[in-house]
């Protein structure tokens, strides 16, 4: 995902480059097979076999099943436990995506400036991303439980009637899966927008502050635009990411309270593994399939937009 | 924008400041793991008598040094694996203009939309049938085919980028392709294939879900999966969990500060082009 700039800067550069002898030197096409085989035998063939149950009344053991058409997804329309599922994927995925890409910004444009810290910080706060997901959402479990730092950090500071049981109140629940992946990622946004601010040539910002145009204007007409790419890569990365969340929602409160942090991953697996409805719990991978498609196909719009308003 | 003035020196001092509020949990974490179970003061005061008792209780119990070792195993394994096929398919599919190239490039970047949730429950049946459930060998041989379509896809985006010169005065001098791409293609793609490896190492090794599903009922375990057993088990004990947490999330940030520049560097791949 991250070298489709690469990969169309080399278009770009093959395009120009003098036209080669056909079928000279080519590659055999004998060399893509054991990757064909690994590929079709762990994604493309279960998918598709995940397809087909999605329209039977599969229970995952016996061979013997029906086909029954469209009713597992007629069930859902009718499952208020699935319909709040979708919402609370599409919810949490836009919201990690504007609060964990915001974040990452500011402390880009923070890091990378003539601070001296800036490598150590950089270092620092990137760390959390390379950590396992389901391990800092334990440790946030402890954070945001009744008797938790984040209470005692509260009561210490004078604000103790804020104290509550930050993941057992089903309306703050949600919010607070989106900010532990936030806490956790922010850092990663953050590398990739540096990246992209170091890519931007000096002499340009120079000259705009020459011109006298202040911080913000130059971030906006200079910055900004140059960022495109790093921008769009930022919002692939957590939109998709936001969209399949699963470890941190099952260590933070396991769907909970009630189903109030429920996403379609933590209930495909509870349909399947605690309630034995495999066929459902396929449609309801084939529905977050399709938001996965969609999604992309909107970032693909984009981002082909964007390089072509760039070039 | 290179001098230190009295407005960077306020800036240094925000950032600081946000890097300490970022910092808090893993202060938390620290402070708790090394503290006395029978110790109730607030966990965000510093803990005045410091123990390791935590962490040799966590280890022994936990099962963490076979679920260390598995972990290993499979991300070494699978990684290893995933790179090698990758490069392999990458080098036809970047350099041919065939009609089956290019369909074939297609179908495995289908792979990078599936969610692999969808392959999961039909997959789980038959590593079943296979025998293979509570094998980490399943492990290595989902996440080989899982990584593919990623792998290739940065493969093939800076081969394409590749000048084609080096490969064809080898090929004219009599050197077969499989020789071809061992001596000539294979070193160039080093820079990638670090980025490949970074990637595929963080995000096998953190994966929870699969091994959640592939291992359970067995007493095969990979570190994730101990973590979340640990904390089944000892379900408030947050002294011991902590230390469990330490222990499992050790051996990541250890290699992380020690390869941090080629690791950030590795995730903020592409953009440099």
């Amino acid at each position: 995902m991250t070298t489709d700039l690469q990969q169309r800067r080399s278009r770009r550069a093959a395009a120009a480059a003098p036209p080669r002898r056909r079928g000279h030197a080519a590659p055999p096409w004998w060399f893509t097979v054991p990757a064909l085989l690994l590929f079709a035998f762990v994604v493309l063939v279960p998918s598709a076999r995940g397809v087909y149950y999605a329209f039977t009344d599969w229970d995952g053991l016996s061979t013997d099943f029906a086909f029954i058409g469209l009713d597992n997804f007629r069930a859902m329309t009718d499952d208020p436990d699935a319909l709040q599922a979708i919402w609370h994927t599409l919810l949490v995925a836009v919201a990690i995506t504007v609060i964990q890409n915001g974040i990452g910004l500011l402390l880009a444009l923070g890091v990378n400036t003539a601070i001296k810290s800036r490598n150590v910080l950089r270092v620092l706060l990137f760390a959390p991303a390379v950590v396992t997901p389901i391990v800092t959402a334990y440790l946030w479990r402890y954070l945001l439980g009744w008797d938790g730092a984040v209470n005692s950090l509260l009561g210490g500071v004078g604000l103790g009637s804020l104290r509550q049981d930050w993941l057992g109140d089903p309306d703050l629940a949600l919010w607070m899966v989106v900010l532990v992946v936030v806490w956790q990622f922010a850092g990663y946004s953050m590398v990739i927008f540096v990246a992209g601010l170091q890519s931007i040539p000096k002499e340009i910002y120079e000259a705009a502050a020459i011109d006298g145009s202040g911080p913000v204007r130059r971030f906006w007409s200079i910055v900004r635009p140059l960022l495109a790419p790093a921008i769009t890569i930022n919002l692939m990365l957590s939109i998709i990411g936001g969209i399949k969340l699963f470890d941190q929602v099952y260590a933070l409160t396991g769907g909970g309270p009630g189903h109030a942090t429920d996403t379609i991953s933590t209930l495909i697996y509870k349909d399947a593994f605690t309630l034995g409805e495999f066929g459902y719990s396929i449609a309801l991978a084939v529905v977050l399939t399709a938001i996965v498609a969609i999604a992309s196909a909107g970032q693909y719009a984009v981002l082909n937009r964007n390089e072509k308003a760039a070039s | 924008m290179t001098r230190y003035t009295s407005r960077t020196l306020a800036l240094e001092m925000l950032m600081i400041a946000v890097a300490v509020v970022f910092a808090f949990p893993v202060y938390v974490l620290v402070n708790l793991a090394v503290r006395a179970p029978s110790d109730t003061s607030s966990p965000i005061a510093l803990t005045s008598s410091p123990t390791l008792t935590n962490f040799t209780q966590a280890w022994q119990e936990g099962g963490l040094g076979g679920a260390l070792i598995n972990s290993v195993i499979v991300t070494a394994v699978s990684v290893l694996i995933v790179l090698v096929v990758s490069s392999l398919a990458a080098y036809p599919l970047a350099r041919s203009t065939a009609h089956w190239s290019r369909g074939v490039f297609l179908l495995i970047m289908l792979g990078l939309i599936l969610p692999f949730q969808l392959a999961a429950l039909p997959l789980y049946q038959t590593i079943r049938d296979l025998g293979l459930l509570g094998s980490v060998w399943s492990l290595v041989l989902f996440y080989a085919g899982l990584q593919v379509p990623f792998t290739t896809f940065l493969y093939v985006g800076f081969l394409r980028a590749l000048p084609r010169d080096f490969e064809e005065a080898a090929t004219i001098d009599g050197c077969g392709p499989l020789t071809a791409f061992r001596y000539i293609i294979l070193p160039m793609l080093k820079p990638i294939t670090v980025t490949a490896l970074v990637l595929n190492a963080v995000s096998v090794w953190n994966d929870f879900f699969t091994p959640l599903l592939y291992l359970s009922g067995s007493d095969q375990q990979t570190m994730p999966v101990a973590v979340a057993g640990f904390v089944g088990q000892f379900v408030s004990d947050w002294n011991l969990i902590f230390a469990a947490l330490l222990i499992s999330i050790v051996p990541v940030l250890a290699v992380y500060l020690a390869l941090q520049r080629s690791i950030i560097n590795g995730f903020a791949g592409g953009l440099k082009g």
